[in-house]
């Protein structure tokens, strides 16, 4: 009862005193919270966007978060594939500054040549390939360790929680940013990964309806975020740059179409 | 590789050395004299006393008698050794490998050396002329052994290069004396009338053995060619070995890291002080049963950094068993190489390139777990086949011969070998309307191609593919090919090959 009313006290008086920056102080709170929280802001020299748009205001500070692990899932064959081509765009970004990748895997399909349309020189990705999942956990553990790396891939079936937070310790000190392939996991439990995504493809649209098959679509959602929003988008690779396709746009377009 | 030696022959060694050290002597005929039982003999005269006809061996005061106006100076004894070392020493900036050779010449291993110099001719000619613009009369030559380059350095009329393999010939017309023949033998020959190799160099080896022994076959035999003549070398070249003996034999696994240890911070501190790093190095421990336990290490470039190559040493300890245990370690680097010197860097952003010293540290603590051979680059490789159209790299420092091909369509992922499809399709050329994959059932929605990719006949046979980028209803993207022109059999041609993003 105390409490309330000290709030509404609160909360009256700066009403009263400055209408519209209440927004400001629980932007600002929030900031705080995240600080406390341990979240590092992004570092400066840093503040190269993924060219992401609204997925990444989904991220605290609106930032697409490096340095950290992000979980991919993937059950089937082809959303391996399009989950490859919207991370291949995010390395891309990451690997601006001639970074070299590391991408770890058991029965590793990836076909180097491809990823040259999502901008990633395949010669500057070593690729270790592995017999056994064991390894590719302590690989990956031993490269995110490694500050010189601009990403690591890895692909993985199954992470519990114990080997996730391995890795994280790993990330924390590095400043590595990982990323892990879930290829067709048998169970998706809790794991310290700031992000969990699902990419799936999308039926390609070509304008005017021409015949062939169009620009790489997919749909991405973002399952969970530590301190952000989860949310769900619908993207375009399209000359090297990712392009969100509003689907009111779309709607609009159809019914002008329609119309005409 | 062709051996090759050159046999320097300094004919006034010690005279020279001293008209150096005294110019007035220049002008003047002088020799070294010492007390051999009692009697002062001459050891070395100068040109001027050799052409009054002095030399060595001959009494001081029959010196005197002939010339009376001859110096004598009093010998110093070592002085010669000292004097080719030195000079020896000095030869180093032509090949590495010199021995002196007692009392007035040297011997320098010059195999792959003379190239340098631009060929034989100009690489004799440039050691004698500056030994000789020094102030020493020296004479050179050049040979497959070492006994021929000191028997035409030395007796040599005709020419001082003699080609590879040709040694006999150049052997024929000299003295025995070339032979480097102890007196006693060259006296023995004299007698009995052998003036030139040629002479006696038909006769049978037991016949030989039995008139001037064996040491006399082996020296004919060294300069032949057909035995080998180790050398004293001045700077042994010293291999990159550490030793360390145990007091107490070593059975634990901490008393191994500290051996481990003890060997790479000496290793490493000689490494580093002739700017060179290892690229293998093996660990040998020997133990008191009388075994002997070897584990190696590889590295992708060299590297000298202790805590490095120890790490990638950790990895291997648990598969050193010590048993009784080990009384002596040995830690040899078989493979080393120049070290780039590393500029640091003041600010690094974010990533380093593939030359960066962190990664091939990284790479190297890979490949010792689970070995060299799981861990690969790719360049692109100028073939159309999309299974041949990435080459594995052979080392980070590779660079693509060409460009990556972005102009054609290629899936994310390729599977190891096509899979078989079923299809329904439109002859001739249409992709298919509808196929089945792995009991699912793909309506093709959109489909670009075909895109024809012949196969390489000068590889292997077998027929083209016509290759299609197919989208299902569901979105999915897939590359699926025919495999050669239809025929009466029409099942059994559709492939699925891969997948794309």
């Amino acid at each position: 009862m105390q409490i309330t009313k000290n709030i509404s006290n609160f909360t009256s008086r700066n009403k009263k005193c400055m209408p519209d920056t209440k927004k400001d102080i629980i932007n600002r709170l929030r900031k705080d919270i995240l600080l406390w929280e341990g979240f590092k802001p992004p570092q400066a020299g840093n503040a190269g966007t993924f060219g992401l748009g609204p997925v990444e205001a989904a991220f605290p500070n609106s930032v697409f978060p490096t340095g950290t692990i992000h979980e991919m899932l993937c059950p089937a064959q082809e959303q391996v594939a399009a989950t490859t081509g919207f991370m291949a765009g995010i390395l891309t970004s990451l690997m601006q500054q001639g970074g070299v990748c590391l991408w770890i895997g058991v029965s590793r399909r990836l076909f180097p040549p491809s990823l040259m349309v999502f901008g990633v020189e395949p010669d500057r990705v070593i690729f270790v390939d592995l017999q056994r999942e064991k390894d590719v956990l302590w690989a990956m553990e031993e490269a995110l360790k490694c500050e010189g790396l601009a990403a690591v891939v890895a692909e993985l079936r199954e992470i519990n929680f114990a080997q996730s937070r391995r890795l994280q310790l790993a990330v924390e000190n590095s400043r590595v940013t990982g990323f892990l392939l879930r290829n067709d996991p048998r169970k998706v439990g809790a794991t310290t990964c700031v992000a969990r995504w699902q990419i799936t493809p999308l039926p390609s649209k070509l304008a005017d309806d021409l015949p062939g098959v169009g620009f790489p679509r997919w749909q991405v959602d973002l399952l969970k975020v530590r301190n952000g929003n989860p949310g769900s988008w619908k993207l375009e690779w399209v000359d090297g740059s990712f392009v969100v396709i509003d689907e009111k746009v779309i709607a609009n377009e159809v019914l002008e179409r329609k119309a005409g | 590789m062709q051996r090759r030696f050159v046999s320097i022959w300094f004919r006034h060694l010690t005279t020279d050395w001293l008209t150096l050290r005294r110019p007035e002597l220049r002008e003047v005929p002088f020799v070294f004299a010492a007390s051999v039982r009692g009697r002062i003999v001459v050891t070395a005269a100068n040109v001027l006393a050799k052409a009054n006809g002095i030399t060595a061996g001959m009494a001081a005061a029959d010196a005197k008698a002939i010339v009376p106006s001859l110096e004598v100076v009093d010998d110093i004894p070592g002085q010669a050794a000292k004097l080719l070392k030195a000079l020896g020493e000095w030869c180093i900036r032509y090949t590495p490998l010199i021995a002196a050779d007692l009392p007035d010449g040297l011997i320098l291993d010059v195999s792959g050396c003379a190239h340098l110099w631009g060929g034989e001719r100009a690489y004799l000619g440039a050691i004698i002329k500056i030994l000789r613009s020094k102030g020493y009369d020296a004479r050179g030559a050049m040979a497959d052994t070492v006994g021929t380059a000191w028997a035409v350095a030395r007796f040599g009329r005709v020419k001082p290069i003699i080609e590879s393999d040709r040694q006999a010939d150049a052997l024929l017309p000299l003295p025995p004396a070339a032979l480097r023949l102890e007196p006693v033998i060259l006296e023995r020959l004299q007698k009995l009338g052998f003036y030139t190799i040629k002479s006696f160099i038909g006769i049978g080896r037991s016949v030989l053995r039995r008139r001037f022994g064996q040491g006399f076959l082996l020296r004919l035999d060294q300069a032949l060619g057909s035995e080998d003549e180790p050398l004293q070398l001045l700077q042994p070249v010293e291999p990159y070995q550490e030793r360390l003996p145990c007091l107490e034999p070593i059975r634990t696994e901490t008393g191994i890291e500290i051996a481990i240890k003890k060997l790479l911070e000496s290793l490493c501190l000689r490494l580093q002080g002739e700017g060179k790093g290892l690229r293998t190095a093996i660990l040998k421990c020997y133990r008191v049963d009388g075994q002997l336990i070897e584990v190696s290490i590889g590295t992708n470039r060299a590297s000298h950094h202790i805590g490095h190559l120890f790490k990638l040493f950790e990895l291997k300890i648990s598969s050193i068993e010590p048993a009784l245990g080990i009384e002596l370690f040995i830690l040899e680097a078989p493979k080393v190489e120049d070290v780039d010197p590393v500029q640091e860097v003041l600010w690094s952003p974010e990533g380093c390139g593939l030359e960066d010293a962190s990664l091939a540290e990284l790479l190297d603590r890979l490949a010792n777990k689970i070995g060299a051979g799981s861990i690969h680059r790719y360049l692109p490789d100028e073939h159309y086949w999309p299974e041949r159209s990435i080459k594995i790299a052979r080392s980070l420092k590779e660079k693509p011969g060409t460009a990556w091909r972005t102009d054609r369509p290629r899936p994310s992922l390729l599977l190891p070998r096509p899979e078989r499809i079923e299809v329904t399709s439109l002859i001739p050329d249409y992709p298919p309307m509808l196929f089945i994959y792995k009991n699912k059932v793909h309506q093709v929605k959109k489909a670009d191609g075909p895109e024809r990719i012949e196969r390489e006949w000068w590889l292997e046979s077998g027929e083209h593919r016509d290759y299609y980028y197919v989208e299902d209803q569901d979105g999915s993207r897939y590359w699926l090919f025919r495999s050669g022109h239809y025929s009466g059999n029409q099942s059994g041609q559709w492939f699925i090959h891969g997948f794309f993003a």
